[in-house]
């Protein structure tokens, strides 16, 4: 068992958080189709507010701290959070588009130490990626931030979101991102709007594009592995965790909202009524997120793709129930596979019109 | 027996999780967990307390073993760490300065 594992299964023991994604802000200096954030201010938590609740993660146990958006960039006090989460020794990373980073502000990440940036680029092309983010020139900046970045020493990962737009540019975002050494991320997942809202969902690339990504070696390590068909499920898996959201892992909205994760937004808490503490241990949904089992879940504790099977309950809860499938994950464990999942069995993705709407808890502070 | 001070590294990242500490180096993101008797020689590198005043006082007391085979133990753990960058070890403590006192917080 590798140290990451080891400590992620001590951090379970323990019930510790050792991951939180922190937003902190939604406000954006690009407008990409495929968001799912609203980009206004419906009053971002203060620079003191935040000081506050990086002292109660470090307090809590927490270790790799994400910061991300929105665009971070766009606080003025960005690298002062970011001044404090190092002085709390909190492991960095941060995700940004990297148009506001020039050489002054890469040089400013690396005397912080940050671990690590990510940065989107959705095309090696400007007219796509440009396309995308909807601000002409941001391709030419944020690759201009890459290199900054990159001629500091910084750790930079490339994530290119995969859409129907973009389908057929993986291959030329990889390419750049080996020419500037930089790391590369394909990720083929657009997510409902945080208030539920669906209409991004038409920009997910479609079943043809998918399987042609699943079986280009160049993406997937070990194609005949990756798409061969899943093992029998066992105990161990039937007794196991779906993923990490809300058990060793959390995300916190720009207004002090927690949620298990960033694509999971069941409200547990506000770190501005509650210390963080008090919600990590206290929060009945958090709870009920943790009693959820392999076993426990409707449709999928019976599918042949328990085990292997990508499935975000997150995104189940926002199809209507946290302990049902996730359509987008069915899709691709067919797609990978040729194997129906127990929830295309079931009728469960031709039932599925539109996604639920979920509660806000967002509020304006006053 | 010339006298080691040892003082934590403000660069790298960490956190203490149960009764170990969970270190990231910041030279080449090498990922260390600290077990119990490190953990409270990392926490006690405030860059003035002589080494082997940290093994009596920390580590003896604690546990069961000879002061002599603790102080070479600490040794090498601490000449180690060094070597990632979670520490430095000192000649001589650290004079009083911001530096000082942020690290004996």
């Amino acid at each position: 068992m590798s140290l990451m594992a080891e400590l992620n299964q001590k951090a379970l023991r323990l019930g510790a958080p050792l991951s939180v994604h922190l937003d902190l802000t939604y406000r954006c200096n690009e407008r990409c189709e495929h968001c799912y954030l609203n980009h206004d201010d419906l009053g971002e938590m203060t620079t003191a507010e935040i000081h506050r609740v990086l002292d109660e993660l470090a307090e809590a146990g927490v270790f790799f701290l994400t910061l991300s958006g929105g665009e971070p960039l766009v606080r003025d006090d960005c690298f002062e959070i970011i001044e404090r989460a190092r002085a709390l020794l909190f492991n960095v990373k941060l995700k940004t588009n990297a148009i506001l980073i020039k050489e002054a502000e890469a040089r400013r990440l690396r005397k912080l130490r940050v671990e690590q940036v990510q940065i989107s680029v959705y095309s090696h092309r400007p007219e796509v990626h440009d396309g995308i983010t909807k601000v002409r020139g941001s391709l030419q900046r944020t690759l201009a931030g890459v290199r900054a970045l990159k001629s500091q020493g910084l750790k930079v990962t490339i994530a290119n979101v995969l859409m129907r737009s973009n389908a057929r540019d993986g291959a030329g975002v990889q390419a750049l991102a080996s020419e500037i050494g930089a790391h590369y991320t394909l990720d083929p997942t657009i997510t409902p709007m945080m208030d539920g809202h669906t209409g991004v969902l038409r920009h997910r690339v479609s079943a043809d594009e998918l399987r042609q990504v699943f079986r280009n070696s160049d993406l997937v390590e070990d194609v005949e592995s990756f798409c061969a068909p899943p093992p029998a499920v066992d105990d161990d898996v039937r007794e196991g965790l779906p993923c990490s959201a809300g058990h060793t892992a959390c995300y916190i909205s720009p207004y002090g909202e927690v949620y298990p994760c960033v694509q999971f937004p069941l409200p547990c808490g506000n770190v501005r009524e509650q210390k963080f503490s008090e919600i990590w241990r206290g929060s009945p949904q958090l709870a009920e997120v943790r009693s959820i089992r392999g076993k426990d879940l409707t449709t999928c504790s019976s599918c042949a793709h328990l085990g292997t099977c990508t499935r975000c309950p997150g995104l189940a809860y926002m199809e209507g129930n946290m302990r049902g499938p996730s359509s987008a994950d069915c899709e691709k464990s067919f797609v990978r596979t040729g194997i129906e999942t127990a929830g295309m069995l079931a009728g469960h993705m031709a039932r599925i019109r539109g996604l639920v709407q979920i509660e806000s808890s967002m509020r304006v502070a006053n | 027996m010339t006298e080691k001070y040892i003082l934590r590294s403000k660069a790298i990242a960490a956190r203490i999780l149960g009764d170990e500490t969970i270190i990231m180096s910041a030279t080449d993101s090498t990922l260390f967990n600290l077990s119990e008797v490190g953990t409270l020689i990392w926490q006690a590198a405030d860059g003035q307390t002589p080494l082997s005043e940290i093994v009596t006082s920390k580590i003896c007391e604690e546990f069961d073993v000879a002061p002599e085979t603790a102080y070479e133990d600490a040794l090498a753990f601490v000449e180690k760490l060094s070597q990632y960058g979670i520490l430095r070890v000192l000649d001589h403590p650290l004079k009083e300065t911001a530096e000082a006192s942020a690290a004996k917080s």
